[in-house]
């Protein structure tokens, strides 16, 4: 169980200014700016949830994160998890967590994976026969036995993120943070990860908490989503919700022959083709079937196929909403 | 201590990787403090003794300081290259992992192609243990055992203090290489040479000086008191600061993340 409650951070930047003089002066008096990477962030997670959190560049998702992990403090507000405060219980508090930062790799370099994979057992002082177990499910599951011999420095990407992944799940954690894990990945490691993801979720039950640009990760994997912009959290729901604040628009992508339809209110061109048009449609003002009715009745029809917005679409009309 | 091995071993691999690197980088070291020997040889072949010092006697000190240095550089080389460490983000890692931060820091990375300095401080001992004119009794033994040994945590406190001035500032850290390098260069000389302000200054402040001036007295039979044969361990007062000013600035740290 994480629960977070009004937790406040503000990071203190100094300027800097170009300029020769300016520099030296900054030498003596600086010049502050303070940004509110958090404001007030309140959110609880139950055990075993999949949460997406989104949000743009510079929003606030690694600052949550690292509070969360207790790598930092924050200036006000209560972090629960599992009834400590990560940054107070440190050590405790690390012992059920698993962390993979997209970025940065956990493995030695130089070193086959199964070394670094050893010296994590016995960092978390994991038990011989559950890192047997665990080493044997997260091999066979990720499909990252052969290469286990291999130093981290020959893998690919998506070989190396398997392996980053297997690592943080050694010591059987209960919640796993996933800092932008899928950075860089093609789509076979991509589909791989995600799959293993679900299936440590449904099987372990695992809380697993997720940081993506991605759209189709939130959409593959998680039921609920957090969207943070400038430090306070937007949305707090499912894909549905989303897609509620987002509007119901729909995109109709219709074929014809011989002259075009007319165009009706509620709909509006976004493409047009000989022979093709891409339209967006209002189902408030008129109903999908309706437009197809309309369509039919006035030209002959090749082809019609009917899409609601992508999800990057919905966060991309939220981040417009809110300005951020 | 199992899992200091452990790591131990994994960066003992990790450098076997290169082994054309590593000779070389050994090789490196050795000849930089074989220089520093040969100045000391050509000083004293036109001096004979330094304040009352011999060539062999000075080869003690150098030997002592020489290896309490290199034990400490190749040991606690995670302190050394901590400004780095905290750059790329590896130290967020240290702190998601159930272990003493210190202790992360001090396994993760150990450097032994410093091995070169090491190897050369045996050697100078093989010559300057036999020449020293000292009477090599257990409590003499025992003294240089403890400049050695306080001498490289002394060190690794410098380490310490310098990987904790990198919470505040990646800027003009080269200063605490003054009291690092500066240490090992010119602690081939007893301190008692650079004058009275000198030592005072590496006797109260930095304790540089009572892990080899005042213990190297006590070898030599200069001063018989047993207080000069335990200066090195009371010195190790001077790491409480140190791990504490670590914490201070850990603690900056984990409230700004940078």
């Amino acid at each position: 169980m994480i629960a977070l409650q009004n937790i406040n951070k503000i990071f203190r930047v100094a300027k800097r200014q170009a300029g020769f003089g300016r520099a030296v002066k900054a030498l003596f008096s600086r010049e502050y700016e303070f940004v509110h990477a958090l404001n007030d962030i309140s959110f609880t997670i139950a055990n075993g949830e999949m949460v997406g959190y989104i949000g743009p560049n510079g929003a606030g998702k690694s600052t949550t994160i690292k509070i969360m992990c207790g790598i930092l403090t924050p200036d006000s507000g209560v972090c629960d998890i599992n009834g400590r405060t990560p940054w107070r219980d440190r050590v405790a508090h690390v012992r059920e967590i698993g962390v993979v930062f997209g970025q940065r790799s956990q493995l030695w370099w130089d070193v086959p994976v199964i070394d670094s994979f050893e010296l994590i057992r016995d960092i978390y002082k994991v038990e011989d026969r559950l890192y047997k177990t665990n080493l044997d499910e997260l091999t066979a599951l990720l499909g990252i036995f052969e290469i286990l011999k291999t130093p981290a420095r020959s893998l690919s990407l998506g070989q190396r993120m398997r392996c980053e992944i297997a690592a943080s799940l050694l010591h059987s954690p209960q919640i796993l943070f996933l800092d932008e894990p899928m950075i860089g990945l093609d789509a076979v490691s991509k589909i791989a990860v995600r799959q293993f993801i679900k299936k440590l979720n449904r099987e372990r039950g695992t809380t697993v908490i997720l940081t993506t640009h991605d759209m189709q990760d939130i959409e593959a994997l998680t039921e609920r989503i957090l969207l943070i912009g400038k430090g306070q959290i937007l949305l707090d729901g499912g894909l549905d919700e989303l897609k509620r604040h987002a509007g119901q628009r729909r995109t109709l992508i219709i074929e014809y022959n011989g002259d075009a339809p007319e165009i009706r209110e509620g709909m509006s061109v976004n493409e047009a083709k000989e022979g093709r048009l891409v339209i967006t449609l209002d189902p408030a003002i008129m109903a999908v079937s309706d437009a197809i009715a309309h369509i039919a009745a006035n030209t002959e029809l090749n082809d019609v196929s009917v899409s609601g917005a992508s999800v990057e679409e919905m966060v991309a009309a939220l981040y417009r909403e809110y300005r951020i | 201590m199992q899992l200091y091995i452990n790591y131990f071993a994994i960066n003992l691999k990790s450098q076997m990787q290169y082994k054309v690197a590593f000779f070389l980088l050994t090789l490196g070291n050795f000849l930089t403090s074989f220089v520093t020997l040969a100045g000391v040889w050509f000083m004293l072949s036109r001096f004979n003794e330094v304040e009352g010092f011999t060539f062999s006697q000075i080869m003690l000190c150098f030997a002592s300081m020489l290896m309490a240095f290199s034990l400490a550089e190749g040991l606690a080389r995670g302190f050394d290259t901590f400004p780095r460490m905290l750059g790329n983000g590896e130290f967020d890692r240290v702190l998601v992992r159930p272990r003493g931060i210190v202790f992360q820091v001090l396994a993760s990375k150990m450097e032994f192609s410093r091995l070169g300095r090491l190897v050369q401080s045996v050697a100078v001992f093989c010559y300057a243990i036999p020449n020293s004119g000292v009477i090599w009794t257990w409590d003499k033994t025992l003294t240089l055992c403890l400049m050695v040994l306080c001498g490289s945590l002394i060190f690794f406190g410098l380490f310490v203090v310098y990987a904790a001035f990198s919470f505040f500032t990646v800027e003009g850290l080269e200063f605490m290489n003054i009291l690092t390098d500066g240490g090992r260069e010119f602690g081939r000389y007893p301190f008692s040479v650079y004058g009275r302000g000198v030592l005072k200054f590496l006797t109260y402040v930095i304790p540089l000086a009572l892990f080899q001036y005042y213990p190297l007295l006590y070898l030599l039979g200069r001063e018989q008191s047993k207080l000069y044969m335990a200066m090195p361990v009371i010195a190790l007062i001077f790491l409480i600061p140190c791990y504490l000013f670590f914490r201070f600035g850990l603690r900056r740290y984990k409230s700004t993340g940078s």
